[in-house]
């Protein structure tokens, strides 16, 4: 496997030593990584899983609306920022591992690097009351 | 063939002296020649004698910069051929996000730095920004990329017919690279370096020194050594060598570094008058 832009090397590296949860993206959505307190949020571990590939990921994280009916992955932060390559945020539902309803808040923001060459996207979210 | 000679491997600031002539001085500045094509890694103070001993039939010269930090550039302004109007000097150096490649080398060209600017050199350089990408200067064929350095910096990797060189002078590969040295899909400088025949490699720091320099960007010489393992390259020269070091000290931090490790590849500490063929 060819090694990762160092771009993505550090983004990687960054997010791995915070508290908040965050997910780095290819510029085709696949997930490269995410860090702990993603998993902690999703049920699972990077180390046990590794990256994963769009559609593989995208069963696992299943957004919805306050009436439970779930979003269009096109409307989703992170999907519009890899389309647009703009940051963007936004807000949903998730079930936390143990089945609970979680509000979530999501910020994401493409990563392009010097000289303008996008690489993906890193999202961070935040766990908050609706 | 490809002809590597080192006019300069020290690190930060030139180093002159009795006790440093055996690994020399002059800071970094590596020629890169096959027949009458001719490439300088880095301008260095190393550059300046490079210039008066340069083999005249060349015509053209490709200086590529890693990156604009001084060690790498103070000696551009005292390279002869670029006053020789005969002679056509390119630069080659990293992209950054806002400034041109060409307005920054004019920060250089220019006082207090020194007298004489670029527009009134005999012959205007050429200049091309580098960042991600590949191309060729006659037979060679060249990759460049970011690496983990303060600033803009970029490594090569120069292959000519089936041999490679890379050279990566200032490195910090720990810092930026996730579980080093196992995975080298996270590992900045991978790429440059998988399976070279040649790698020249920052190694100034000891282990305790690296702990203390967290972040100002460059490797420990066992670091370095890790990442030629991982890259499986066949022969490595440890490179930027620290200006404090005399030669019996390099010697003494190369030793250490070295006990008890059986690496399967040639490595020695870079010298300034080395050559190599590949
Ligand atoms: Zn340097
Ligand atoms: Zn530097």
């Amino acid at each position: 496997m060819p090694a990762q832009p160092l771009e993505l090397i550090l983004g990687r590296q960054f997010v791995d030593t915070l508290s908040l949860p965050a997910f780095l993206v290819d510029p085709e959505g696949n997930l490269l990584f995410y860090n702990e307190p993603a998993g902690v949020i999703f049920g699972l571990n990077f180390g046990e899983t590794g990256g994963m590939r769009v559609e593989e990921w995208s069963t696992v994280f299943t957004p919805f609306d306050e009436y439970g009916k779930p979003i269009d992955p096109e409307e989703l932060p992170l999907v519009k920022t890899l389309r647009n390559q703009t940051p963007n945020s936004g807000s949903f539902y998730i079930h936390s591992m143990n089945g609970d309803k979680i509000h979530i808040k999501v910020n994401s923001f493409p990563i392009i690097a010097r000289p303008e060459r996008f690489l993906g996207a890193l999202a961070l979210f935040w766990k908050t009351d609706p | 063939m490809m002809k590597i000679r080192v006019w300069g491997c020290r690190g930060s600031l030139p180093a002159p002296g009795p006790e440093n002539n055996y690994y020399g001085g002059n800071t970094s500045c590596v020629e890169v020649t096959d027949g009458e094509t001719c490439l300088i890694l880095d301008a260095g103070s190393g550059i300046q004698r490079l210039g008066r001993f340069i083999d005249p039939k060349i015509k053209e010269i490709h200086i590529l910069l890693t990156h604009l930090h001084i060690d790498h550039t103070m000696g551009m302004g005292f390279f002869l051929p670029l006053y020789n109007p005969s002679v056509k000097v390119h630069f080659w150096g990293p992209s950054s996000s806002v400034t041109p490649l060409l307005l920054r080398l004019r920060r250089y060209f220019s006082p207090p730095f020194f007298p004489v600017r670029l527009a009134d050199l005999p012959n205007h350089p050429e200049i091309h920004e580098l960042a991600f990408n590949d191309f060729s200067i006659g037979e060679f064929q060249i990759h460049s990329e970011y690496v983990c350095h303060p600033g803009p910096t970029l490594g090569f990797r120069v292959r000519l017919g089936k041999k490679t060189f890379a050279y990566i002078p200032d490195h910090e590969v720990r810092l930026g690279s996730t579980h080093f040295p196992t995975n080298p899909e996270w590992t900045s400088g991978f790429e440059l370096a998988n399976k070279v025949d040649l790698l020249f490699h920052d190694g100034g720091y000891t282990v305790p020194e690296y702990e203390q320099k967290l972040g100002w960007g460059h490797s420990a010489v066992e670091d370095t050594l890790d990442f030629a393992t991982l890259c499986q390259v066949k022969h490595l020269a440890i490179f930027h060598h620290e200006p404090n070091n005399t030669d019996a000290q390099l010697e003494s931090i190369f030793a250490d570094s070295m006990k008890g490790k059986d690496l399967g590849f040639e490595v020695e500490l870079c010298r300034e008058g080395a050559e190599y063929f590949l």
